[in-house]
This record gives structure tokens, C-alpha cells and sequence, in this order.
């Protein structure tokens, strides 16, 4: 019995460079040209005017395309003070059609996060509960509410809160890369990128105790994949004639979600750890629409 | 299953991937895609924490 549970723990283990492999191709496909983070450059082509789903900062020296967080402040802050229709069209389109395996396996601040989570320290449980919805008022404070209610008084025009004040991906692909390499930057670092790093840094570190706290608590594209993954037509399915209530895969779920009683909780992002220390082979990915929790 | 059950199931995952995929298209009518270019392609400063 013993032995049967260490061969599927084992299969587990096996499973994981699989989705790192992933992760780590879709991070080359969206930011291919590495060797900008040499010349501390950013690409100015035109597929920047198409946005990719993960946290991917387009001021990355090697990202190829927009992030969805940023492009939907630009709208918002700007001269038209509209949401942006092309962005939000294709926020509700992705998340419901993948929901937080955007997250797990497309999103390059997550796949950082899993790397540091990797190393061996003691790991901690996230135990505020209230902490989970933080990511929500980033998403309505800083991403909706403040670009478009703050204008400068001369030009009109708002600012990206979210990308200015917090957004770690920005300082750790973005500006820190670009400050690097690009000496004639760094006469303009001040007081914002000290607070910038700090916050980066700050999240950074707990990443490596805490599964993916930047994630769970303040990543406002988090946030509108979590409130789109109940009925995201990619879907975690527990068949309950199979289930044999063992509680592994509550056990190893590193959100501490219990799969059985909620396959689609909005903070699971298809990992795929609790399917694959299942003995029973109750739970598997599915694609349509199902019954609800 | 009933025809009205499975429907009920389908209309909110299928309801939004089509809301979003209008507003997607009427998005692209508008322009926003060259205005997301525009920015995109120009280092933000104060976007990213430097300036």
C-alpha cells in the first residue's frame, strides 16, 4: 500500500519538469529576444499591438507582445477614459476559456514563483483568509478606479497605478533588466524604484516560503481568472464513483484546496499535483461545461 | 440530462467567451490595437518604476 503511494508520489515528481517545461516555453515564446536584455533595448515591432495572457510586462527588453494588465490601464488612463474594449474582450475570453491554468502554466511571474518555491526551506501556510481577496481591490482600486479617476491637471491624462506603484513582473523584467544594461536609464531611478524593489523584493523572498503569494494575494489578472475559473471550460473533474475520500489530494495541494469538494475553487491553477498523487484516478482535466461544485 | 439542463450549463462559459470575443472584434473596429501598439513600444519610465 505504502509502495503503491510512493510510486504515484514518484509519478508526481515526474510530472512536474513536464508543466516547468511549459512554463519555460511559453515564457521564450512570449519573450524571445533575450539578447535585449543585453542591449537594453525593448522590441518596437508590430506584434506588440496583440496581448498575451500571462503578467508579461512589455517593457521586458525581450517580450515580443503587451500585458493585459497594463494595456487595459492605458485605456483607461487615457485621452478617451474608456475601458478598453480589444483588452477586455480578450481578459473574458481567455479566462473562461482557461481560467487560472493561464496562471500554472502561461504566466512568467508564476513560473518564477515555482522556481523559487523549489528551494529547500521550510514552507509556510498562508493563514489569513481575508488575504486571498486583497487581489481584488488591487484589481478595482489600482487597475480600474485610480486610472481613471486621477488625472494630471495639465494633460488630462491618468496614470497606470498598478504598474507605476506594485507590479513586480515590471521591476523584475522590466526595469531592473533595462537599469542593467542601459546606462542613460539610470540618471532617472529614484524614490519609486527603491519602493518598487522593495515590494519585488519583499514578495520574492516569501515566495520562497509561501506558495505563490504574489499570485494568491495581490495579482489583480489573478483576480479576473479566479472570478472566471468556476465556469472555465477547462476544468478540474473529480469523478465521485472513484473517490475514495483518502485525502491525498487535499494533502498535496500546495493552495491547500481540498479538489474533492471543490475541483474549480477559484485559487486552483491546474497544477495538476492532486491529479497526480490520486490512486484512484478520480481526478482529470476536462474541456466543456459541467456541473457546478 | 435534459436539453434545457445541458444548455443551462453551456450558456454562461459559452455567454462570455462570446461577449468577449465581440469586444474583442469591435476592439480591433476601433483602433485599440494600434493605440496598444503606440504605447507599447516606447520604454514607460514611470510604467515600470524608474522615472
Amino acid at each position: 500500500m505504502l509502495g503503491m503511494y510512493r510510486n504515484r508520489l514518484t509519478r508526481g515528481k515526474r510530472r512536474l519538469p513536464g508543466r516547468l517545461l511549459a512554463q519555460l516555453s511559453f515564457f521564450l515564446l512570449q519573450n524571445p529576444l533575450l539578447s535585449n536584455f543585453f542591449n537594453g533595448t525593448i522590441y518596437r515591432g508590430g506584434l506588440k499591438r496583440i496581448c498575451t495572457p500571462g503578467l508579461n510586462c512589455y517593457s521586458c527588453p525581450a517580450a515580443v507582445t503587451s500585458c493585459p494588465i497594463g494595456a487595459a490601464q492605458l485605456f483607461l488612463a487615457g485621452a478617451r477614459r474608456g475601458l478598453g474594449l480589444f483588452v477586455t474582450g480578450f481578459l473574458l475570453a481567455a479566462g473562461v476559456a482557461f481560467g487560472r491554468f493561464i496562471c500554472g502554466y502561461l504566466c512568467p511571474m508564476g513560473l518564477l514563483q515555482d522556481l523559487l518555491y523549489r528551494i529547500k526551506s521550510p514552507k509556510l501556510r498562508l493563514r489569513l483568509r481575508f488575504a486571498r481577496y486583497a487581489k481584488y481591490a488591487v484589481l478595482a482600486v489600482f487597475v480600474l478606479i485610480l486610472p481613471f479617476a486621477v488625472r494630471h491637471p495639465l494633460s488630462g491624462l491618468g496614470s497606470a497605478w498598478f504598474c507605476t506603484y506594485i507590479c513586480p513582473s515590471g521591476t523584475v523584467f522590466g526595469a531592473l533588466p533595462l537599469l542593467a544594461a542601459n546606462e542613460s536609464l539610470r540618471m532617472f531611478a529614484g524614490p519609486l524604484l527603491i519602493l518598487k524593489a522593495g515590494i519585488a523584493s519583499g514578495l520574492l523572498a516569501a515566495s520562497v516560503f509561501l506558495y505563490r503569494v504574489f499570485c494568491r494575494t495581490l495579482c489583480p489578472l489573478g483576480a479576473v481568472y479566479a472570478l472566471l475559473n468556476r465556469i472555465a471550460l477547462l476544468k478540474m473533474r473529480c469523478d465521485r464513483k472513484r473517490c475514495v475520500s483518502c485525502g491525498d489530494c487535499a494533502r498535496a495541494c500546495n493552495l491547500h484546496i481540498d479538489p474533492v469538494k471543490t475541483p474549480n475553487h477559484p485559487e486552483c491553477v491546474r497544477c495538476g499535483d492532486c491529479k497526480a498523487v490520486c490512486k484512484e484516478r478520480a481526478l482529470s482535466y476536462a474541456f466543456g461545461a459541467e456541473k457546478k461544485d | 440530462m435534459t436539453t434545457l439542463a445541458r444548455a443551462k450549463r453551456w450558456l454562461p462559459p459559452l455567454g462570455v467567451l462570446a461577449l468577449g470575443l465581440s469586444l474583442m472584434a469591435l476592439g480591433l473596429w476601433r483602433g485599440e490595437s494600434r493605440e496598444l501598439l503606440q504605447k507599447a513600444v516606447t520604454v514607460c519610465l514611470e510604467c515600470i518604476g524608474i522615472g
